[in-house]
């Protein structure tokens, strides 16, 4: 079954900000918000949850710590230890003083690059996907409230022009 | 206003008290004699008593004059030892609390230069602090006066036989003379609490004035103190540090100082904010501010960490006789304080505030800045006990007693500077900013 959805044009975001909050006081799902620019306090209004981005990165970033140690714990202790320049090669933590910026690099790397990795699969974004924005607009002036409409379209409409919305789209078949 | 609570004013007492005793026992305790010394020693020896000192004697005279006797040589080094003990203590506990102080003037000197928008609330805390700058610093100075009168051995070069049979110390002798060093503290002494006082004269003025200019003036004297700070602090630490070590040197040492100063000054804020906060004081102090604290702890932790290791891998790595003693002492004699503080003083900060949220609980705060607090004493405990005391260090009752004494002192100034002016200020331009400051 096709969706039908309205979609309520704003100009500002303090008024996208009221209105968010009175949608929601109202019991409305919205499914998504369009804006030019990050809207602060905007995903609380939405009642979204927090991201946990922050914890995988500190994930990936014990991992790529991890890494580092067994990699030069492997190649500089046990595979071929060697004397170079009169530095202890018998043990780990006796050469650990030159392993560290290795480990402090690696531990960064990983914990940067796996995280943006991550936060691109989350939020598909990709090279050649077909942009989503619903109306050129709202990449420059206009915010975007997308809202589900369930046989209560002028309901909706007669509360989304309240909120100060400057135009209202009815959008059929929209998935 | 503030009111001094009497429960914590009978506790300051009762810490410098207790710490007056055990600083009273270090000095009666220790030994007057090269008898008595090893007496001492053989009373409680335990495993290191035949072999010590050998090593631990490189910066000492006795390796330069040669010639003479190498057991009683031996042995008045290990007097010298013991009776610089007690006052080792006294100097590392009274550095450490001026410093505390004294970072957290360089903390509100850049709160003010950079006109942050977040701090001005806690603005009076921090001149409450700084406060101590006075007391502190003179009572540093004056062990500083009683070192250069041959009251005990901290500092070698201070011993005129010392430097005249010593190369290295006659060539440094042009900088680490007595007159030029007390001169030296003398300035940097009077440049500190010269700012201190005027800023908070500038700050009280401005809450009562109709216009910002008392606020402007505190501006260029935060920028101008900055610049003084910055070469004074690295000065003041060749000074009053690492010339105890006279042999040695290291270029990132007074940003080393630095570092250790502003985490346990940041702290410090924190701990006296949030106890001030949880007695109603300042209503207007949310999570946020202390979120901010809690953040800088964290970044200065990493900071110092990073400057620690920097100091310590170069020379790790070049492994010059001339430099890498330092730490071979410091290995060798202090193992654990020497790596016990980068676990207290990084693994822990690290791993207990660097989660946002935890930022924002109050004890989480207090007892991970217990920690650093402790960990910046061993710090300085490090920079200072291997070059007086060697492997004849001990955290007992000197050491104790001097910080029961100097936290004692501290908590009755900080908290009776706090009474003299309203907690909050009136009319900072960022107040209000301040107030609704939400991260």
């Amino acid at each position: 079954m096709a969706a039908t959805v309205i979609h309520a044009y704003y100009d500002d975001d303090d008024v996208l900000m009221h209105a968010v909050k009175k949608v929601k006081a109202e019991k409305h799902h919205i499914e998504e918000v369009y804006c030019p620019f990050p809207v602060h306090g905007l995903d609380k209004a939405m009642g979204l949850a927090p991201t946990r981005i922050a914890i995988t990165s500190f994930m990936y970033g014990c991992l790529g710590l991890i890494v580092s140690i067994v990699m030069m714990k492997y190649i500089m202790i046990d595979d071929w230890p060697m004397d170079i320049g009169g530095k202890p090669s018998f043990s780990y933590i006796e050469n650990m003083p030159a392993f560290v910026p290795i480990m402090f690099e690696l531990t960064v790397f990983f914990a940067a690059h796996l995280m943006v990795i991550t936060f691109y699969l989350r939020s598909r974004l990709w090279p050649f996907k077909k942009a989503e924005n619903p109306d050129v607009r709202t990449t420059d002036a206009h915010f975007i409230m997308e809202i589900e409409v369930h046989n209560n379209e002028s309901e909706l409409k007669d509360l989304l022009l309240d909120t100060g919305a400057v135009e209202l789209n009815i959008i059929k078949n929209s998935h | 206003m503030y009111t001094f609570s009497n429960r914590l004013k009978i506790a300051s007492f009762i810490l410098m008290a207790v710490g007056v005793l055990g600083i009273g026992i270090g000095f009666v305790s220790a030994p007057a004699t090269v008898e008595e010394a090893k007496a001492m020693v053989a009373a409680h020896d335990d495993g290191h008593g035949d072999s010590h000192g050998e090593e631990a004697s490189h910066a000492m005279a006795s390796d330069h004059g040669g010639a003479s006797d190498h057991n009683s040589d031996h042995d008045e080094h290990l007097l010298h030892q013991l009776q610089n003990r007690p006052w080792a203590a006294l100097y590392v506990a009274a550095f450490f609390f001026f410093m505390i102080a004294l970072g957290v003037l360089a903390f509100y000197g850049i709160q003010r230069a950079s006109q942050a928008g977040w701090s001005p609330l806690l603005f009076r805390v921090m001149e409450g602090i700084t406060a101590y700058l006075v007391p502190g610093g003179i009572i540093v100075f004056v062990i500083l006066v009683l070192s250069v009168l041959h009251f005990n051995h901290m500092f070698t070069w201070m011993d005129a036989d010392v430097v005249a049979h010593d190369k290295l110390l006659q060539n440094k002798a042009g900088y680490l003379n007595p007159t030029f060093f007390l001169i030296r503290a003398a300035i940097f002494l009077g440049g500190w609490i010269g700012y201190r006082e005027i800023s908070r004269r500038l700050s009280i003025a401005q809450d009562n004035a109709d216009d910002n200019s008392n606020f402007k003036k505190n501006f260029r004297f935060s920028a101008a103190f900055l610049v003084f700070y910055l070469i004074s602090e690295s000065i003041m630490s060749w000074d009053w540090i690492m010339s105890v070590d006279p042999h040695w040197f290291s270029t990132l040492f007074g940003w080393y100082v630095f570092a250790s100063m502003i985490v346990s000054g940041i702290t410090v804020i924190a701990m006296v904010t949030i106890y001030l906060k949880s007695k109603g004081y300042l209503p207007d102090v949310n999570d946020s501010h202390i979120h901010d604290l809690a953040k800088f702890m964290f970044g200065f932790s990493i900071f110092w960490t990073y400057l620690w290791f920097g100091q310590f891998m170069l020379i790790w790595y070049a492994n010059i006789p001339e430099e890498v003693t330092y730490f071979v002492t410091r290995i060798e004699d202090y193992n654990l304080p020497f790596f016990g503080m980068v676990a207290m003083n990084f693994v822990f900060p690290l791993l207990l505030l660097m989660n946002s949220d935890y930022k924002r609980v109050n004890w989480f705060v207090i007892m991970t800045g217990i920690v650093l607090l402790a960990g910046h004493y061993l710090d300085i405990f490090n920079m200072i006990m291997p070059a007086t005391v060697g492997d004849q260090w001990y955290i007992g009752v000197p050491e104790i007693g001097a910080i029961l004494f100097f936290s004692g002192a501290f908590i009755f100034w900080v908290f009776r500077a706090l009474t003299h002016a309203p907690l909050q200020p009136s009319r900072n331009p960022f107040i209000e900013e301040s107030r609704h400051f939400h991260y």
